[in-house]
């Protein structure tokens, strides 16, 4: 059987030979291309410590197995940075104190860059904890995730206004 | 996880070709089979994805005004295709579990699980759906059989789900914040033909039909006409979260509130 997939990892193009259908696109990412942004928290679908996108859209990579990504385009917390310049959403986060010890940040961050991008949530603050709800926080640094991701759509729209000005 | 094949059919007819080998079995968003396989409670020889299978996916009106939802349509999907259409059942989608979840949970493996506490069996019964599979037509009355089981036939699946559209209907699921499953959820709704009510969280049958309720708004649409109705709390389900009464009383209670809000 072959199971030999292609997939775009952070704007790389990737062919990876899978030796077995068993694995799930977050272990690929952390044991076999060297990403381990990506956190396991709970690996059954509940933390949202895994939280990445593909085709733009958040899911968690615990529950989602790489042989059935053939021709997506995922991106990890890797992906955002642009060189030395951080993200909107990884400098807000830095900006007001979203997190503690760090380790459901790449998940809050990828679900934050998720939810600004389906655009439903503005800069209220019950919806962006709604949207949010798929990722845990052990150390409760909910008020400054709120917050942070607050700032960043906010400072996104304004920079979307100014490139289509 | 015991090991397993893989296969990913692009075609209906496909996918039922592959399913019939022994110990098949479909995976549809994975959101409770992967982590079923990773505690070892299931062993398919093949699991075969309905993921890339075209005619199982997106939203549509019919003729005869009913919603048909593609079986692999993620629940996000519907809750965005069907916001226009049919609110109650987009506003239902759109409040499963988290958006990770709904991203990828699909409408055809919420029915095919049957959970005792899912979403999707309380709207399926709760407008009279139709369970369209690759082999026959099934009536949500006769489909769902009890907690966790289902009408289907070993290698059947759901391709197609026809929701007929009611004239008002809403859905009020009182959250369990663990896992935001239904400690109790109610789908109301009103055709010309009568009122439907459909509990899910509560019975441990499953999802179930409150015919008293049904007959009461049937004559007068409105929460006064359900308010001294109770149901027993003879085979409620009972938890941590929940006694057996508690969830008795919450099938009342919801029922009222998704009255008031039906449109
Ligand atoms: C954290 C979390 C929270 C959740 N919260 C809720 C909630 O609030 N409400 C709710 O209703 N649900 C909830 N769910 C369940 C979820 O939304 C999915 O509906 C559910 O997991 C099943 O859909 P799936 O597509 O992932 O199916 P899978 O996990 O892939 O499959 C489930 C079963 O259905 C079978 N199957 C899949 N597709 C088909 C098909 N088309 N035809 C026949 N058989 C099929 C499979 O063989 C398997 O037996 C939650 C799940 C998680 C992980
Ligand atoms: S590790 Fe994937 S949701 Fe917890
Ligand atoms: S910062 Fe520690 S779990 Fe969120």
């Amino acid at each position: 059987m072959s199971l030999s997939i292609s997939l775009t990892v952070n704007g790389d193009r990737c062919d990876v030979d899978l030796d077995d259908p068993r694995v799930t696109l977050l272990d690929l990412l952390r044991e076999r291309m060297a990403l381990p942004g990506t956190k396991k928290g709970c690996d059954r679908g509940q933390c949202g410590a895994c939280t990445v996108l593909v085709n733009g859209r958040r899911i968690n990579s615990c529950l989602t197995l790489a042989v059935t990504l053939n021709g997506a385009e995922v991106t990890t917390i890797e992906g955002l940075a642009a060189g030395e310049d951080l993200h909107p959403v990884q400098t807000a986060f830095i900006e007001h104190d979203g997190f503690q010890c760090g380790y459901c940040t790449p998940g809050q961050i990828m679900s934050a860059v998720g939810l600004i991008a389906e655009g439903q949530a503005g800069d209220d603050a019950e919806r962006i904890r709604e949207g949010m709800s798929g990722n845990l926080c052990r150390c409760s640094a909910y008020h400054g995730i709120t917050e942070a991701v607050q700032d960043a759509a906010r400072r996104m729209a304004s920079a979307d206004e100014r490139k289509s000005a | 996880m015991y090991s397993f094949e893989f296969a990913r059919p692009g075609s209906i007819d496909e996918a039922v070709k592959a399913l019939k080998a022994e110990e098949a079995q479909a995976l549809g968003g994975g959101q409770t089979l992967i982590p079923t396989l990773k505690q070892r409670l299931a062993a398919p020889s093949v699991l075969v994805s309905l993921s890339g299978i075209a005619e199982m996916q997106g939203v549509c009106v019919s003729d005869d005004n009913a919603l048909c939802v593609g079986g692999a349509t993620p629940h996000a999907v519907v809750a965005k295709e069907a916001a226009k259409s049919f609110p109650a059942l987009a506003g239902m989608a759109s409040r499963i579990g988290d958006p990770a979840v709904r991203n990828r949970g699909t409408v055809g493996g919420s029915l095919a699980n049957n959970d005792p506490s899912a979403c999707y069996p309380a709207a399926a019964l709760g407008t009279g759906a139709t369970i369209k599979t690759n082999a026959r037509e099934i009536a949500a009355d006769d489909y769902f059989q009890g907690m966790f089981a289902t009408a289907l036939d070993e290698g059947e699946i759901i391709t197609e789900v026809r929701f007929p559209i009611p004239e008002k209907a809403n859905y009020q699921k009182f959250v369990q914040p663990a896992s935001r499953f239904a400690l109790v959820g109610v789908f109301v709704a009103k055709y010309a033909s009568g009122v439907r009510v459909a509990v899910t969280g509560a019975s441990e049958d499953g999802v179930f039909r409150w015919t008293e309720a049904e007959e009461a708004l049937s004559k007068d649409f409105s929460a006064k006409a359900v308010e001294g109705l109770k149901v027993s709390a003879d085979g409620m389900i009972s938890d941590l979260h929940g006694p057996a009464a508690y969830r008795a009383h919450l099938v009342g209670v919801l029922t009222g509130r998704a009255v008031n809000a039906a449109a």
